[in-house]
C-alpha cells in the first residue's frame, strides 16, 4: 500500500502557502504589467510591488521601504551583499571575514573574491556548531572592510549571536551582513534589533515561492550592483521584476509572521519528539549542534557506524524525505563542510543527516519515522 | 512482463549511450531499476576535465535518461574509495615503473565492490552495467560464468576477470548480447539523449589519454631523471622519471641509434629504463601473481587457454600451469612483444573468461638483477 510521503526537509524549501498562491495569481493573469512602464497597467504592478516592498520591510524591521532589494533568491542576495561591498570598499581595504559554516552562497563568494585581491578569513564555530564573538573579533585586521555571519546554520539550525557580532562590527565601523534565509519568518528578526548592514532572504524557506528573495540594505550602505541594466531597485539590482513573485513573497512572509509563535512551537514539539526518540531507540544516535540556541524545526543527527547517503534512499524508499544539507553539484553527498569545520572526522560527517521540520507535520508522521528508522540503522549496521 | 517482477537493480549510469541503454532493457525485461550515477572524482581535487565521465554535464544526461525512463535516480559518492584504490594505485605504479589498468582494479573494487554493497544497502538484488559482457550460470558446474560480450570489437570481458563468483551473482550485464551499433539504435528510437554521444575514453580519469601530463600534475616527484641503459650496462642517454615510460615503448626515448630501441625493462631499484632490440622486447612467458579464476574453483594443472596479455589485443595460445612460488605461469605458444608488469593476463577457454592476474615479470627476466648503469660492461644480459 503507497502512503502519504513525509516530508522532513524544510529547512531545503517548503510548500507553497495556498494564499501566497492566491496573491500572485493576478499577475500571471491579467496583471502582466510592467512596473517601469508609465500607463496604468504598469501603475498597478508598481503599486503591487511597492505594497511588498513595504510588507517585507515591516516584517523585517526596516525603517524604509528603500532598504529592500529585491533578487531572485538567497544566493543571489548573498553575492550582492559580499562582492557588492567589497566592490564598493576596495579601496578601503581588502579584508573579509566570515565564519566557515556559512551557505555556499556566501562561501563562493568569498572564494571568488579572494581571486580578485581580496583576503578572507574563515571563522571556525566551536564543536556545537556556533561562532564565537570572540573568534570573530581575533580575526578582525585594520584593513577589514565587512563581517559576514549567518543568522542560523542551514545544517544545524544553530542560531549564531548575530547581535554581538554586529556591535563588535558598529564599534569598528565595519560593514555586517547576515544571511538570515534560515531564520526569517521562523523567528523573529528584526535588522534593528540585530543592528545589521545587511541582511538576505529567500521566499521559498517561508513557503513563498521559488526564485525570489530580498537583500536589506541599509540606508547609507553604498554597494555596487551585480546586474546591469536598467534602474530597477534604485538602481542596484537591474531586470524587470518578478512582480507575482514577489507579491507571493511577501503575502507569504506576511502569513509566516502572524503565525510564527504559534507554528513554531508546535513544530519545536514535534522536532523534540523526533529527536528524543531517536536518541532513545537508536544506540549511537548523537545531536549535531546546540542543544537550546536552535531554530525549531532543525534536527542533525549522526548515526555512528551508517553511511547518511545510505540511510537517506532507504528513507526514500519507504517514502520519508529528509537530506543532509550539504550536496555538491553534481546532488552526490559531500562530507559536510559544516561538521568538518565543528573538527569532526570525515567519518563521523558522513554518517549524520538532516531532518528540518514544518508546518504541515503531524505527530503521526514522526511517529511513523520513530518506527522506521530504529530498525534501518541496525540493518545498515549489520551489512 | 510487467515492471519489477524479476528483482530489484541498481543500475551504474555514468551519462553514456551504453548505461542508458542497459537500464531501458531491464526495465523491459522486468526488472525494478534504480538509476545511479557515481561521483568518482573528489571535489577537493582540481577537476581535470569538464566533459568526461563524472562531469556535471554527464550526471545531467543520466538524470534526464534515468527521468524519461522514469526511474529513481540518485547520484552517489565513491570518490573517497575511487581516490584511494584507483587513482592511488595507478599513481603508485607507475611511480615503480609499472603499467597499470585502472579499469580493473575500478571494476573489482568499485564498480562491483563498494557499489554493489550499495546497492544491497538500498535492498537491490542485483548491480547492473553497460558492460559489453556476458555472464551465465553454469548449472553442471553451479558456476558463474563470465563470457565475450557479441560484439568482439566492445568486448570487455577483459577488464572483469577480477570479479568473484558473489560479485557475478549479483551483475547484470544487459549489452552482453548486442552489438554496439544495436545499442545506439535502441537509444535512438527509444529518444535517449545519449544515443549519439561518443564512445568514452580509455581511462576516465586521464584526460585525452596522456597519463604523463596526469602523472606530471598528481605525482610532481615521478620527474625523476636518471638514465638510460643498454643490455649491457652502457649509458646511453637520460630518461625523464621511469614513470613515464611502459615496457615496449620506442617512441620518446630521445636517443640517436642506428636501429630502433625499445623499453626492454623498467629497472626500479637504479631508476634506470633498459632499453634493446625489438627481438629483446619479445617473451615467451610470463608469472601472473595475484590471480583469479572464474570458471574454476583453481588450477590444479596444465591448461591450454588462448590469452590476452593487454585489453584489445588478439588473444595468444597459451599453457598455463600453477608457478611453485605461487601465481600462475603463462607458456605462449608464439613470444609475445612487450610482457608489461602491472597489465593483466587474462585467460579463455573459447568465449568463457577462466581467470586471469596482474603480470608480475617476463620469465627471461627471472633472476636477473641489472647492474647499476655504467658499471662495467660485460656479459649481455639477455642472450637467448
Amino acid at each position: 500500500m503507497e502512503t502519504a510521503r513525509i516530508y522532513l526537509d524544510h529547512a531545503a524549501t517548503t510548500p507553497l502557502d495556498p494564499d501566497a498562491l492566491q496573491a500572485m495569481l493576478p499577475f500571471l493573469h491579467g496583471g502582466f504589467g510592467n512596473p517601469s512602464s508609465i500607463y496604468q497597467r504598469g501603475r498597478e504592478a508598481r503599486r503591487a510591488l511597492d505594497e511588498a516592498r513595504d510588507t517585507v520591510a515591516a516584517a523585517i524591521g526596516a525603517r524604509s521601504p528603500r532598504e529592500i532589494i529585491f533578487t531572485s533568491g538567497g544566493a543571489e542576495a548573498d553575492n550582492l551583499a559580499l562582492k557588492g561591498a567589497a566592490w564598493a570598499l576596495r579601496d578601503r581595504g581588502r579584508h573579509i571575514v566570515t565564519s566557515a559554516i556559512e551557505h555556499h552562497a556566501v562561501l563562493r563568494a568569498a572564494r571568488f573574491l579572494e581571486k580578485h585581491g581580496f583576503e578572507v578569513t574563515y571563522v571556525p564555530p566551536d564543536e556545537e556548531g556556533i561562532v564565537q564573538v570572540d573568534a570573530v573579533a581575533g580575526a578582525l585586521r585594520d584593513d577589514t572592510i565587512l563581517i559576514s555571519v549567518m543568522h542560523a546554520n542551514n545544517e544545524l539550525g544553530t542560531v549564531q549571536p548575530v547581535r554581538e557580532i554586529a556591535a563588535l562590527a558598529r564599534e569598528r565601523e565595519i560593514l555586517f551582513h547576515t544571511d538570515a534565509v534560515q531564520t526569517v519568518g521562523q523567528i523573529p528578526v528584526s535588522v534593528e534589533e540585530i543592528g545589521c548592514d545587511m541582511l538576505s532572504l529567500s521566499a521559498h524557506k517561508f513557503y513563498g515561492p521559488k526564485g525570489v528573495g530580498a537583500l536589506y540594505v541599509r540606508r547609507g550602505v553604498h554597494l555596487e550592483p551585480l546586474i546591469h541594466g536598467g534602474g530597477q531597485e534604485q538602481e542596484r539590482r537591474a531586470g524587470t521584476e518578478n512582480v507575482a513573485g514577489i507579491v507571493g513573497m511577501a503575502r507569504a512572509l506576511e502569513n509566516s509572521c502572524r503565525t510564527m509563535q504559534a507554528r513554531a512551537a508546535r513544530v519545536k514539539e514535534l522536532r523534540d519528539r523526533l529527536e528524543k526518540g531517536l536518541l532513545e531507540r537508536v544506540p549511537g544516535a548523537r545531536r549535531n549542534g546546540h542543544p537550546h540556541l536552535r531554530l525549531p524545526g532543525h534536527l542533525n543527527i549522526a548515526f555512528e557506524g551508517v553511511d547518511g547517503e545510505s540511510l537517506l534512499l532507504n528513507l526514500d524508499m519507504r517514502g520519508i524525505e529528509a537530506s543532509t544539507g550539504s550536496a555538491c553539484a553534481s546532488g552526490s553527498i559531500e562530507p559536510s563542510h559544516v561538521l568538518l569545520a565543528m573538527g569532526q572526522s570525515r567519518e563521523e560527517a558522513l554518517s549524520a543527516i538532516r531532518f528540518s521540520l514544518g508546518a504541515s507535520n503531524t505527530l503521526d508522521e514522526v511517529d511513523r519515522v520513530l518506527d522506521v528508522v530504529p530498525p534501518l540503522v541496525e540493518r545498515l549496521r549489520r551489512r | 512482463m510487467a515492471r519489477g517482477t524479476k528483482g530489484r537493480v541498481m543500475v551504474a549510469m555514468s551519462g553514456g549511450v551504453d548505461s542508458s541503454v542497459a537500464a531501458a532493457l531491464l526495465l523491459e525485461e522486468g526488472y525494478a531499476c534504480i538509476g545511479v550515477t557515481m561521483q568518482l572524482w573528489p571535489e577537493d581535487l582540481p577537476r581535470e576535465h569538464e566533459s568526461g565521465c563524472c562531469s556535471i554535464s554527464a550526471v545531467e544526461d543520466a538524470r534526464r535518461v534515468a527521468n524519461k525512463l522514469g526511474i529513481p535516480y540518485y547520484v552517489l559518492n565513491f570518490a573517497d574509495i575511487f581516490v584511494e584504490e584507483v587513482i592511488d594505485r595507478f599513481a603508485d605504479e607507475y611511480l615503480r615503473g609499472r603499467t597499470p589498468n585502472p579499469c580493473i582494479v575500478c571494476n573489482e573494487k568499485v564498480k562491483f565492490g563498494a557499489f554493489l554493497e550499495k546497492a544491497l544497502e538500498l535492498e537491490c538484488d542485483y548491480v547492473a552495467t553497460g558492460h559489453y559482457a556476458i555472464v551465465e550460470r553454469d548449472e553442471a558446474s553451479g558456476r558463474y560464468l563470465l563470457k565475450r560480450g557479441r560484439d568482439r570489437q566492445k568486448d570487455q570481458s577483459y577488464t572483469l576477470y577480477g570479479l568473484t563468483q558473489e560479485q557475478l551473482s549479483r551483475t547484470l550485464f544487459p549489452l552482453g548480447p548486442y552489438l554496439k551499433e544495436e545499442t545506439r539504435r535502441i537509444a535512438r528510437e527509444l529518444g535517449l539523449i545519449t544515443a549519439a554521444k561518443p564512445d568514452s575514453q580509455e581511462i576516465c580519469f586521464v584526460p585525452e589519454g596522456d597519463y604523463r601530463a596526469f602523472m606530471e600534475r598528481y605525482r610532481p616527484e615521478s620527474k625523476r631523471p636518471g638514465p638510460i641503459v643498454d643490455l649491457q650496462g652502457n649509458v646511453l642517454g637520460q630518461h625523464q622519471g621511469i614513470a613515464f615510460y611502459t615496457v615496449g615503448q620506442r617512441k620518446g626515448l630521445g636517443i640517436p641509434h642506428p636501429t630502433p630501441l625499445y623499453v626492454v625493462a623498467i629497472d626500479e631499484v637504479n631508476n634506470a629504463l633498459v632499453v634493446g632490440p625489438r627481438e629483446a622486447v619479445e617473451g615467451w612467458s610470463l608469472l601472473a601473481d595475484p590471480v583469479n579464476f572464474i570458471a574454476v574453483p583453481q588450477l590444479d594443472g596444465a591448461r591450454r587457454v588462448t590469452c590476452k596479455i593487454r585489453y584489445r589485443v588478439q588473444d595468444a595460445p597459451a599453457t598455463i600451469e600453477p608457478a611453485p612460488e605461487g601465481g600462475v605461469i603463462t607458456r605462449f605458444d608464439e613470444p609475445q612483444a612487450a610482457i608489461t608488469p602491472g597489465q593483466s593476463v587474462v585467460w579463455y577457454d573459447g568465449d568463457v573468461v577462466v581467470g586471469g592476474g596482474i603480470i608480475q615479470k617476463d620469465l627471461k627476466l627471472d633472476g636477473i638483477s641489472f647492474p647499476a648503469p655504467g658499471a662495467a660492461a660485460g656479459q649481455p644480459l639477455l642472450s637467448r
